[in-house]
């Protein structure tokens, strides 16, 4: 049984189907890789996954445990963290901050309004090894709005990092990078690979054959074809889907 | 903070020979302790609520209430006070704190509206328009002491001891794991959702919290005043302590609305000495600092003297393990 699976999801908003029957089953320590046009419902079906949207049919299974319709942060709370295609962080905080305060050692203190935040030094060594895993160890005590794109796109990655997730969820991780910024953040998410479950949404192809082991194509709210990337290659439904021609 | 307590703490030596009257202390100190707990909602959890005239009249009345009908004990009324304040406060914050932006700003305005009117109607509760009289100022007893706080120097002294309370209690509150995840949802409540905080919880106790302590405020003014009435909860009371939470910088420092309670005050008796149109000139003076000082006094009065002190870099935690912060 796999780490994570979703069985025939059916999501409709007003009378515009967004998904329908969508199966999809992550591997543990796998890194799979969800690949479609704009507008396909990759982000939507990532929605419904990480408890953003509730399918209106279907499941969502997570280490055998039914989270079908649970809110994010019940979801968060379980071992399933996210990054996300708009950039998402606490721009006021220091970049050590936005990482600390993920840290489920800062969470299950939440309700501590008496004593200093941060003053664990373990905490504190934990946030700045995550720092140090993305690259931005240095930058620690940088507010996160005086990042470059680039290491604002590794932040929120180290962010989901700090999760201490089981499975992370990649939306669009190369969104608005060039080709240097790419290069950077595949060695980076090579270097993650292995020690959990990663799943990448992505439409930059080539990104995504070099590095997944498994890929799910979505068109038009339905997954089109599955498969490693060298039984992708040939595929001319992937082809087609990529270069726009099935509209 | 301790330059502060002392500076608060000799103005009624030199009060009146600046040409000024020991209850405007009072006052000051009451709505600057106020105006801190209001600023825990906006300021630091970034909630817009414009309501919160209802919280400072419900513990002004429910002091008065206390003391009529359960028990005339400075420190039972006082809890009392604060007790139901956060009680109603708990009520507002089960219907809004899934909202933000300008919609729970609107659902503050509706639920103060509401206990404004209550207050107004209720007439064998609250005394109508009346207001409630006859308030007592009762002596604070230690045990083994009592003292009277007849005299509104010594009143000034109480109200200074909460307000030192109330701002090391709050204080404590921005610097803790709490303060700090509430901070964090104000900046992106998305993003605090999905690391797996109940964001509607936090909300939800920032209101309660914030709410108590305003009530606390408020029965501090019931026995200033001696009295307790509705006005303080009508839209433009709740006006004004957004006025001055924003005029002293609560967006950008801690201390900010105590800047502010004592801008409002002094506005309100030095220029109304000179006109009756007094509010004109505050009012004026409020959309100059919104439209080119948004941080406020506060804020001016941080780059004049250079950035405050920034705080021990983070990285050198790693070099000395027992310097984190």
């Amino acid at each position: 049984m796999a780490l994570f699976e979703a069985h025939d999801l059916h999501l409709r908003f007003g009378d515009r189907v967004v998904l329908e029957n969508v199966s999809l089953a992550f591997e543990a320590g796998k890194l799979s890789g969800i690949m479609g046009p704009n507008g396909a419902g990759k982000t939507t079906c990532f929605n419904v996954l990480t408890g953003r949207y509730k399918p209106d049919r279907g499941r969502v299974l997570f280490d055998g445990r039914d989270i079908t319709g649970r809110s994010p942060q019940a979801i968060a709370r379980l071992g399933v963290a996210r990054s996300f295609q708009l950039m998402t962080l606490f721009d006021e905080f220091t970049v050590f901050e936005n990482v600390a305060i993920a840290l489920p050692a800062t969470r299950v203190r939440g309700g501590d309004a008496l004593s200093q935040a941060y003053a664990d030094p373990a905490l504190v060594a934990d946030a700045l090894d995550i720092l140090d895993k993305v690259g931005l160890a240095d930058r620690a005590d940088d507010e996160a709005k005086s990042l470059t794109y680039g290491a604002r796109r590794a932040l929120e990655i180290a962010v989901a990092l700090a999760c201490q997730p089981k499975l992370l969820f990649l939306d669009e991780p190369t969104a608005g990078l060039g080709s240097d910024g790419r290069a950077r953040l595949a060695d980076l998410v090579r270097k993650l690979k292995g020690l959990l479950t990663i799943v990448i949404i992505e439409h930059d192809m080539q990104f995504l054959f070099s590095l997944a082991d498994e890929i799910s194509v979505i068109h038009w709210g339905q997954v089109i074809a599955r498969g490693t990337p060298a039984e992708l290659k040939g595929n001319p439904w992937v082809e087609a889907s990529n270069l726009g021609r099935l509209n | 903070m301790l330059a502060s307590w002392l500076f608060f703490a000799s103005v009624p030596l030199w009060i009146e020979r600046v040409g000024l009257y020991q209850y405007l202390g009072v006052e000051i100190l009451i709505f600057a302790t106020y105006a801190l707990a209001f600023n825990l909602v906006l300021g630091h959890a970034g909630l817009p609520s414009f309501g919160h005239g209802a919280f400072f009249g419900i513990g002004a009345y429910a002091f008065g209430l206390a003391q009529f009908n359960i028990v005339p004990n400075l420190w039972i009324c006082l809890g009392v006070a604060t007790l139901a304040t956060a009680a109603s406060g708990a009520l507002v914050a089960a219907f809004i704190s899934h909202r933000r932006g300008i919609y729970y700003a609107l659902m503050t305005i509706a639920f103060g509206q509401i206990f404004w009117f209550v207050a107004i109607k209720a007439h064998s509760i609250t005394g109508g328009e009346d207001g409630l009289l006859k308030i007592a100022r009762l002596p604070v007893s230690l045990g083994v002491a009592s003292f009277d706080l007849k005299e509104n120097v010594a009143l000034y002294y109480f109200v200074l001891v909460i307000f030192v309370g109330v701002s090391l209690l709050l204080w404590r509150l921005v610097h803790s794991p709490f303060g700090r995840i509430v901070k964090a949802i104000k900046q992106n409540e998305t993003r605090a959702r999905f690391i797996g905080y109940d964001v509607w919880r936090y909300k939800a106790a920032v209101l309660v919290i914030s709410a108590g302590l305003s009530g606390l405020a408020g029965a501090l003014f019931a026995m200033a005043q001696t009295s307790a009435f509705p006005d303080v909860m009508s839209l433009h009371y709740s006006g004004y302590v957004v006025m001055m939470t924003l005029v002293g910088g609560g967006l950008v420092s801690f201390w900010g609305p105590v800047i502010g309670a004592g801008a409002f005050f002094l506005a309100r008796d030095v220029i109304g000495a000179l006109t009756t149109g007094w509010m004109l000139w505050f009012g004026l003076l409020f959309v100059v600092l919104v439209l080119f000082k948004p941080e406020g006094l506060a804020g001016m009065f941080a780059s004049f003297t250079q950035r405050a002190r920034k705080a021990a870099p983070i990285s050198a935690a790693r070099a000395q393990p027992q310097a984190g912060e």
